[in-house]
């Protein structure tokens, strides 16, 4: 077992253009398998770490490195496929697209990553049992499988977005605050099939969120304000 | 192809919109494939209304003037000619044939053509086509026998051996009629969707008995008028026809024959060549043909800028669309690709709609076309030319999209994965 960090950051540098610098990081590790809670609440320059982790943004200094690759290092094309091979993602809220149906939502990062794909099907046989198996797993009943996504409630959507986040077992799943929209039964539920699923995927799992009650459940919680060395925004 | 299901899961999720665009498109691509194919008709049919006549002769006008009366029974003569001129030259030795033609009478709104056997036996149409009768016979010497064109009987309900009554001059109404002598029906002539369907034909010398007892413009009174019986009895060789139509032995003399009739010593005449005077009259037509081709490209652009509006005007409020497929994997150019193929297949499938309209248009409109122009718009599939049409609207739709796709392309750079609306 390797003891390489999954997700490595170096006296990591970013500023909006015109703005003072937003995130000043100087060391950051997330090791695999491990569920890591960041707590920090808006404005703190979560969304922009967020997209530093994917690659949407590249930093001004220092550097991102995920399974050893420095993100900045890659094309923009490449980017973008490294994120979809080895990075899945839970929002908030509306992570779905509504017009298609349950099954076809979990199976999309399949479609766009060759390597996603061949793991799925490696696992499950197929890309269709693995949707089965994950949908399964997450508690979602197998009637709703193929209907337009805009039908289930929200605390289903969560899951069907956390099993597409996990489709053929990336190294990183993100979750950006997925359960501020569910009551606080159903978080601590959904928390659990997540961290489950992670465990059963091999994938570690980076949490965002402001609400500090769900510290305890994490292997380790951090506040990006401790992180952060940037000077403190003003106003805000 | 996931990115096409993509784009047209997304569409199908947008139907109120996607329907009127394709609509509006629809509408558009018929009225242009509508118009092209009236256009095309027009021509063919127009060119082949008169076919084999090498020369036509009327009194000295304008060559457009003589074709329009003698041919389209559009308009009037300005002047008759001389029944010796049409003699000197129907026995002009490279004279082939010649058929007189006489006008100025009408019946229910359709024209009188006084002519001679002739006329059955060497007119032409289309190509290189005779007249054929679907009943009866042509005229003989009787004079008040008429044969009628396959609309004039169609549209009048006329049968054989119906008589009919003449109206002198041409108005619909008329308020002059020869009733006093009837002409019977002898033979109907099958469809030519030439101006010939729409023609009462008479022989030469029913014409002049009609008219054998005016004076002036005005039918003679009471002891002066000459009934039918007694017309038949009257010589009525003809004095006067308004133009002639001739056929040479051989085409190489056309030229010359032309100069000659038209130094004629006996009395000014005309004669001009079928052929160039139809693309005099054509050009004439012309601009207003092109002027409604480019009148409904300009439909057709526009039924393309609304699809372009509609693209446009939903991409904001599918910005998370974009960035949730962003966020699985979906690469900027995957974006701008789906928006391309959107506009791709809005397009492609207002053009099948506009096929489907123009078609059905067709079906509908082609038995009242016929009987009340003389159009024949056959149901053909379309030719190369209008596939070529439809290919460019489809290429100038994926232009279009472009420019969306650009946007959609810039914008999920800028929103990355995550936007909160």
């Amino acid at each position: 077992m390797t003891t390489d960090p999954l997700l490595d950051i170096v006296q990591l540098g970013f500023a909006w253009p015109g703005q003072p610098e937003l995130l000043h990081i100087p060391v950051f590790q997330l090791s695999r398998g491990e569920s890591l809670f960041l707590q920090g609440p808006s404005g703190s320059g979560k969304t922009t770490l967020l997209g530093l982790l994917g690659g949407v943004q590249l930093p001004g200094r220092g550097q991102v490195r995920l399974l050893g690759q420095d993100l900045a290092s890659l094309g923009s094309a490449a980017r973008d496929r490294f994120r979809v091979d080895h990075t899945g993602y839970v929002f908030q809220q509306f992570n779905l697209l509504p017009f298609l149906s349950v099954a076809e939502n979990v199976a999309l990062p399949c479609r766009f990553s060759g390597l996603r794909q061949r793991r799925a099907h490696e696992r499950h046989g197929s890309v269709a049992a693995a949707i089965e198996r994950l949908l399964g797993d997450l508690g979602l009943p197998a009637e709703l499988r193929q209907q337009p996504a805009s039908s289930l409630s929200i605390g289903q959507q969560q899951r069907v977005a956390a099993a597409r986040a996990l489709i053929g077992q990336p190294e990183l799943v993100i979750a950006d605050e997925p359960t501020s929209a569910l009551d606080a039964d159903s978080r601590e539920a959904f928390l659990r099939l997540l961290f489950a699923e992670c465990q059963a995927a091999g994938s570690s799992l980076l949490f965002v969120s402001h609400d500090q009650s769900l510290a305890p459940l994490f292997d380790r919680a951090l506040s990006l304000a401790d992180l952060n060395r940037a000077a403190p925004r003003t106003g805000v | 192809m996931p990115l096409l299901r993509l784009a047209l899961a997304s569409l199908a999720n947008r139907r109120s919109t996607v329907l009127l665009t394709v609509f509006a498109i629809g509408l558009s691509v018929c009225l242009l494939l509508t118009v092209e194919r009236t256009r095309h008709e027009v021509r063919a049919s127009f060119a082949s209304t008169v076919s084999g006549t090498d020369l036509i002769v009327g009194a000295r006008s304008g060559a457009v003037n003589l074709l329009l009366y003698s041919v389209f029974r559009i308009g009037n003569a300005t002047n008759n000619i001389r029944w010796e001129s049409y003699q000197h030259f129907a026995e002009h030795p490279r004279v082939k044939w010649a058929i007189p033609l006489s006008l100025g009478d009408s019946h229910r709104g359709f024209r009188v053509l006084g002519t001679s056997e002739a006329y059955f036996e060497h007119f032409r149409h289309g190509r290189q086509q005779a007249l054929q009768l679907a009943e009866g016979r042509p005229f003989g010497s009787e004079p008040f026998e008429v044969v009628l064109g396959a609309e004039v009987a169609s549209s009048l309900g006329y049968r054989l051996d119906q008589e009919i009554v003449l109206a002198h001059g041409v108005a619909r109404v008329s308020l002059t009629h020869h009733d006093d002598k009837p002409f019977r029906i002898v033979g109907i002539l099958k469809r030519t969707g030439t101006p010939v369907d729409r023609t009462l034909h008479v022989p030469l010398q029913g014409i002049e008995a009609l008219h054998v007892d005016w004076r002036n413009g005005m039918p003679a009174r009471g002891a002066g008028r000459v009934s039918a019986e007694q017309a038949r009895q009257l010589d009525l060789q003809p004095r006067q026809i308004t133009a002639f139509l001739v056929g040479l032995h051989s085409r190489v003399s056309t030229f010359a024959l032309q100069r000659e009739i038209n130094q004629y010593g006996g009395e000014p005449l005309l004669a001009i060549l079928p052929g160039v005077a139809l693309q005099e009259l054509w050009s004439l037509m012309g601009v207003a043909e092109q002027a409604l081709f480019v009148v409904s490209l300009f439909v057709v652009l526009i039924g393309l800028v609304g699809m372009l509006t509609a693209i446009l005007s939903s991409l904001n409020e599918r910005r998370r669309e974009m960035a949730i497929l962003r966020s699985v994997g979906a690469r900027p150019w995957h974006i701008a690709g789906l928006l391309v193929m959107e506009a791709g297949a809005l397009t492609l499938a207002g053009i099948l709609l506009g096929l489907a309209l123009l078609y059905l248009g067709l079906f509908l409109a082609q038995p009242p076309l016929q009987s009340h122009f003389g159009l024949y718009l056959p149901l053909t599939p379309p030719g190369v030319y209008e596939w070529g049409l439809l290919g460019a609207i489809f290429a100038t739709a994926l232009l279009m999209g472009a420019l969306p796709a650009w946007r959609a392309y810039r914008q999920s750079l800028a929103d990355g994965l995550s936007i909160r609306l």
